[in-house]
């Protein structure tokens, strides 16, 4: 880490800001809003081949052979290729490339690409994929993690020796069981996590083009170009020189595009072969079978506590359905337990999760990566603890706060933490003291608190170089371009480096352009996941904006004959502070800095210190800063049709400094409908044949307006020291505890616990049923204990 | 984005010429209304015709009218936003207006018709599917094939009659009336279904609907739909309810029907809610209802949910729609009583 990585919270100007912290509109809301914005689909090219792909109709078998001709000698098909075309593995993680474009020999779910053609229209392209045969010999498929993980013939992958289990990890930091033993209160419990999907609007898609001398430009729908950039070059054997890869506008990602996929490929491929250019879009149901969502799980968790209600110990064990590839499998299996650690403090704790995996449609990163669920879990078993010990579940959560710089059990770096004030502010603003236990049976508050990590320490391959790169160039007219690798999925992180130099260089922001996500033209970005783009490509801004703005400030000052110290940038004017009657319009600063110092522009970089605990695994989830969250829910329950009505939702987030409020509370909204459509209606299920249950946004049910709750956005800005001006993550933190506040309210409004999802009306009949005889029976006499 | 099959697409502008378009192309022709059922299907490869007939620009299928007799007449091409929102189906036919204000979305209101809603196919989770999912399962007995999905070692296709307009129609007596090559017909809606899956009315082809028959009620009619759904707009239904109570000027129940669908291939009529209802009073429609007549109606629900046997056949928790038939059939008889409704979680 270097002296350019940290910028402190200050303004760049020392006494205030002049666009950060103003809620500003997206640079990009007007082309979107008028439909004028450039999507990958919406690329045309002269002569352009469109491609689709031939799926697996088989949950898990041998291919015994793949006949094409028929396919290929259909007027208007131009190309037809499969696996053994494409015969080079990829995968994200270096250490995991499990996948081929096109499956090889076998197929691992129903939807495993197997083939793809590029013809003259849509309709040729689909009727050559009639025309394949594909003979398969059906092996044993695995639907069931809990089989998967005992059963290895057939090994859904061969020659592993761990067989189905795809990842396992068991981290222990303190004397768990001693505590555990010593403690005066131990609460067991299982819980489960059932699969959900991302479902962003716009459906994956990807355009390849090849000229002549063999320069090949990808178009995709991805939220990391660089990877896409290296995993077409791994697999296509392509020099990397040769490969352009852009990122057009996105319609919505939430890590469901994350991965190099298949599509991308598959189009590259097909333009190298037939000349022309290529183009993929995935029919929706595609999607589903592309899927990356959220991992099932299923949870135990025993936590032990003080009769002061002072966490001693956490054991979790974590099994976790994978779906048929690795993907982030393995960042997966470590986040189920790393992140865990905050905002409370306890001194032991151990964690053994298992990701095996099954014949379904591989599961990967979704907003809040592997640590919603045992988020969900932890908390539910708070509210648990809470009750057991007769405590206000605010109450007891502040017992447990961890502080600010500290450091957690597994030896990650806390830096600052608002977590407290969070909680301050949802107890308030929901009227928590007078609604907790006292409104109507029917109607309740639950409380829940959770962390999250502003990117990490970890980049995917191992290297040295910076995570974040930015470029400003600056043209006589005043305008600044800046290019950044960074990737704009709609959260609006171009619009934030736009405020960025706006308040850095003093230039108006709509002097500010933003060249985005292209590898001919940006330097390099590790691309939008783990919340890591504010932080890392707002930091590397800064540093690339402070290194021009000395350039201008002194060419100012030499031509002004005084300290540069006089010479401030304001918007679109540069004034003498002590002489206010000189001044410069920024156009004429910058004419004047190239005069004296040439063509303008600067280079920023950003890279983590070094962090995490010293041990295997140990910088997995290590992150600069942590963002932190409270969540009040209130909900009713309809006892008669077991229907949850979630009223309304207070999300208090610490996000550090929010640079754009409006953009904050535009993701903590995001977040917690999307949590909340999770825990009621969202389901990513395949069923017992093997079939996604319902590949459609019909059958998978995202709510729509009328479903949504009112959402309260409350920001918290606890000015972290590393992050730019002090900000840190605001796009997945907010997700985390609005599921178990849910499961949490609801137990407040009619005393049944909610630890299975998702919590359908069903499941609520049951449970109530359960409890009215359990209370029968208690009223009979008959004493249920629970273990204290 | 699915690509929907190839088809000519015919847009007459007169009844006469689109019965003999439809006439000529025999079963490979098809009828599109508002589309909002068919291009779903069309893009599914359930269906794949060469000529598709639009009804759209043809006048005499436009139109709500009271006849001189006093019933409404609803021209099969008004959209289902129409009937939702017209006077006069609110205030002769309450529960169609109610019905059709829940079914799907706004969008899907201003364009799908009411004629649309009573040809729907029946729905099935195995069905309304797409090719390649459908080919992956093993075609069904419905479309291309001999499987069962619903029933393991079933026999017969259990798709489900999921247009809510239909048990409404059927407590208000409608009469559809098609014309065809072979002439005008007109049938009572109760003799129209068959409890079949695969094809659950008595269609035949070539025969266009051209408008539906509401006869008059009487002045102290109510009627009621209640809709189980699983989010708020959008959603077919898990389960339908219509109730319809006249009450004579004595405040006495001077008849009483009850239809519920979305179970099975046809809409099911609970033939005992007259002999529960009749007679009795339901009391102040703005204060507390009846003791007498609630506790018939408890056991109208109880016996409804006694004969009602949803299967997995759609989507959604079939032992959750079960338990469900009492309470939204109790619900929905309240809510017409009180001359309220929809009943709809939201
Ligand atoms: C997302 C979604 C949600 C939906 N939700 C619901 C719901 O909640 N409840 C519900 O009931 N429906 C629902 N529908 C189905 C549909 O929108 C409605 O049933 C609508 O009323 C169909 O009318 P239409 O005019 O669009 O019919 P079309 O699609 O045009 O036609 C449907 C069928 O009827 C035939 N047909 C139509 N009109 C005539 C006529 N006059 N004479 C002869 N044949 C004719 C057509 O040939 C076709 O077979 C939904 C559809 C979608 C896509
Ligand atoms: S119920 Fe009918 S549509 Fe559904 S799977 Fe069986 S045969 Fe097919």
């Amino acid at each position: 880490m270097a002296a350019r990585d940290i910028h402190g919270p200050a303004p760049p100007w020392g006494d205030e800001f002049r666009v950060v912290g103003k809620p500003t509109r997206k640079l990009d809301g007007l082309a979107k809003a008028t439909g004028a914005a450039i999507y990958t689909d919406d690329i045309q090219l002269p002569g352009m081949l469109h491609a689709k792909t031939l799926r697996s109709t088989q949950a898990h078998a041998r291919i015994r052979s793949i006949d094409t001709r028929a396919a290929r000698a259909l007027k208007g098909v131009h190309g037809v290729i499969t696996g053994a075309d494409l015969p080079i593995r990829y995968g994200v993680i270096p250490w995991t490339q499990d996948e081929n474009a096109l499956a090889v020999d076998k197929v691992r779910f129903i939807g495993d690409p197997v083939a793809a053609v590029a013809a003259v229209d849509e309709d040729t392209a689909n009727a050559a994929l009639k025309l394949i045969r594909v003979e398969y010999e059906p092996l044993h498929a695995y639907f069931d993690p809990r089989e998967a993980a005992a059963r290895h013939d057939p090994a859904i992958h061969e020659g592993r020796k761990e067989g189905n289990v795809s990842k396992h990890v068991r981290l222990e930091f303190g004397p768990v069981d001693e505590l555990a033993a010593a403690a005066d209160v131990v609460l067991e419990d299982e819980y489960s996590f059932h699969g959900s999907t991302h479902a962003p609007i716009e459906p994956h898609c990807a355009v390849a083009t090849c000229s002549a001398d063999g320069l090949l430009t990808v178009w995709s729908a991805t939220q990391i170009t660089h990877y896409v950039h290296r995993a077409l070059a791994q697999v296509l054997e392509h020099p990397p020189q040769k490969i352009r890869v852009i990122q057009p506008c996105l319609g919505g990602a939430f890590g469901g595009k994350s991965d190099p996929f298949s599509l991308e490929f598959c189009v590259a491929k097909l333009a190298m072969l037939t000349g022309r250019p290529v183009k993929m879009l995935y029919t929706r149901e595609e999607v589903f079978y592309a899927h990356r969502g959220r991992h099932p799980m299923s949870l135990k968790y025993r936590t032990a506590a003080g009769r002061d209600g002072r966490i001693t110990s956490v054991d979790a064990k974590i099994l976790i359905d994978g779906g048929s590839y690795s993907s982030f499998g393995l960042v997966t299996t470590y986040y189920a337990g790393q992140l865990l650690t905050g905002p409370y403090d306890f001194p032991s704790y151990r964690f053994d999760s298992t990701r095996v995996f099954t014949n379904k449609p591989p599961c990967g990163p979704k907003r809040g990566h592997g640590s919603v669920q045992p988020r969900f879990a932890f908390e539910v078993q708070l509210d648990q603890l809470a009750e057991k010990l007769e405590l206000d579940p605010i109450e007891l959560r502040r017992r447990n706060f961890q502080g600010e710089r500290t450091r957690t059990v597994n030896g990650q770096r806390i830096t600052s933490n608002g977590f407290l004030a969070c909680l301050d502010q949802v107890e308030r603003a929901s009227g928590w003291k007078s609604k907790r236990g006292q409104m109507p049976f029917g109607r309740g508050v639950g409380v829940a608190g959770s962390m999250y990590i502003s990117g990490t320490n970890y980049p995917v391959y191992p290297n040295k170089m910076p995570q974040a790169g930015v470029q400003l160039k600056v043209d006589r007219s005043g305008l600044v371009t800046v290019f950044t690798g960074g990737n704009d999925i709609g959260q609006g992180s171009n619009s934030m480096c736009a405020m960025i130099v706006a308040e850095e260089l003093g230039v108006p922001l709509e002097h500010v352009r933003v060249v985005a996500a292209d590898t001919d033209l940006c330097p390099v970005d590790l691309g939008a996941y783990s919340s890591r783009v504010t932080f890392m490509v707002g930091n590397a801004t800064i540093d690339a904006c402070r290194k021009l703005r000395s350039q201008i400030v002194s060419a100012v000052a030499r031509v002004w004959q005084c300290a540069p110290e006089r010479v401030r940038l304001m918007p679109g004017v540069v004034i003498d502070l002590e002489d206010p009657a000189r001044s410069l319009s920024t156009a004429a600063a910058f004419q004047c800095a190239e005069e004296h110092f040439d063509t303008l522009g600067s280079t920023g970089s950003y890279n983590t210190p070094t962090l995490g605990g010293d041990y295997r695994g140990g910088t997995i989830g290590a992150s600069p800063a942590y963002s932190f969250t409270a969540h009040v829910v209130e909900a009713s329950v309809d006892t008669e049709t077991g229907r949850i009505t979630v009223h309304d939702v207070w999300c208090a987030h610490d996000c550090g400094r929010a640079l754009n409020p409006m953009l904050v509370a535009g993701q903590i909204e995001g977040s917690v409908y999307m949590g909340i459509a999770e825990a009621l209606l969202e389901e990513h299920r395949v069923n017992r044949l093997g079939l996604h249950a319902g590949p459609s946004l019909l059958d998978y049910r995202l709510p729509t307006s009328v479903d949504t709750p009112e959402l309260h956005a409350l920001i918290v800005e606890s000015l972290d020291p590393e992050g730019p001006y002090g900000a840190k993550e605001a796009g997945e933190g907010p997700l985390h505890s609005s599921i178990p506040a849910l499961s949490n309210a609801i137990f407040d409004a009619v005393g049944i616990r909610m630890k299975h999802l998702p919590f359908t009306p069903g499941r609520v009949l049951e449970l109530l049923g359960e409890k009215s005889e359990r209370e029968a029976r208690a009223r009979g006499g008959v004493e249920t204990g629970g273990r204290v | 984005m699915l690509r929907a099959p190839k088809f000519e697409l015919a847009t007459p502008t007169s009844l006469g010429e689109a019965i003999a378009l439809l006439a000529e192309a025999g079963p490979s022709g098809m009828v599109i209304a508002g589309g909002t059922d068919l291009m779903p299907n069309l893009k599914h490869e359930l269906f794949t015709p060469s000529l598709v007939v639009s009804l759209a620009r043809i006048p005499e299928l436009h139109g709500i009218r009271r006849a001189t007799d006093g019933s409404l007449v609803i021209g099969a091409m008004s959209s289902l936003e129409s009937i939702a929102e017209n006077a006069l189906v609110r205030e002769q036919a309450p529960a169609l207006a109610q019905a059709a204000s829940l079914i799907a979305g706004p969008q899907l209101r201003s364009m799908g018709t009411l004629g649309g809603n009573v040809l729907l196919d029946t729905r099935c989770q195995w069905y309304n599917q797409t090719y390649f999912w459908r080919e992956a399962l093993g075609f069904c007995l419905k479309k291309d094939g001999s499987k069962y999905h619903v029933v393991e070692g079933g026999a017969k296709c259990v798709a489900a009659a999921s247009n809510d307009s239909a048990p409404a129609l059927m407590t208000l007596d409608a009469e559809l009336g098609f014309e065809s090559a072979a002439g005008r017909r007109s049938v009572r809606i109760e003799e129209f279904w068959l409890a079949d899956g695969i094809f659950n009315k008595r269609h035949a082809q070539g025969e266009i609907l051209v408008e539906l028959t509401i006869p008059k009620t009487p002045a102290g009619h109510r009627g009621a739909y209640g809709k189980l759904r699983e989010r708020g707009s959008i959603d077919f239904p898990l389960l339908g309810v219509a109730a319809r109570l006249d009450v004579d000027d004595q405040g006495t129940v001077s008849r009483a029907d009850l239809v519920v669908t979305a179970l099975a291939a046809r809409p099911h009529r609970v033939t005992k809610a007259g002999e529960l209802l009749v007679g009795t009073r339901p009391g102040d429609p703005q204060g507390e209802l009846a003791a007498e007549f609630r506790a018939r109606l408890a056991e109208l629900a109880r016996l409804a949910h006694k004969q009602c046997h949803p299967l997995e056949n759609i989507p959604g928790d079939a032992a959750w729609r079960k338990a469900m038939v009492p309470v939204y059939v109790r619900r929905t008889f309240e809510a017409a009583a009180r001359r309220a409704g929809p009943v709809h979680h939201l």
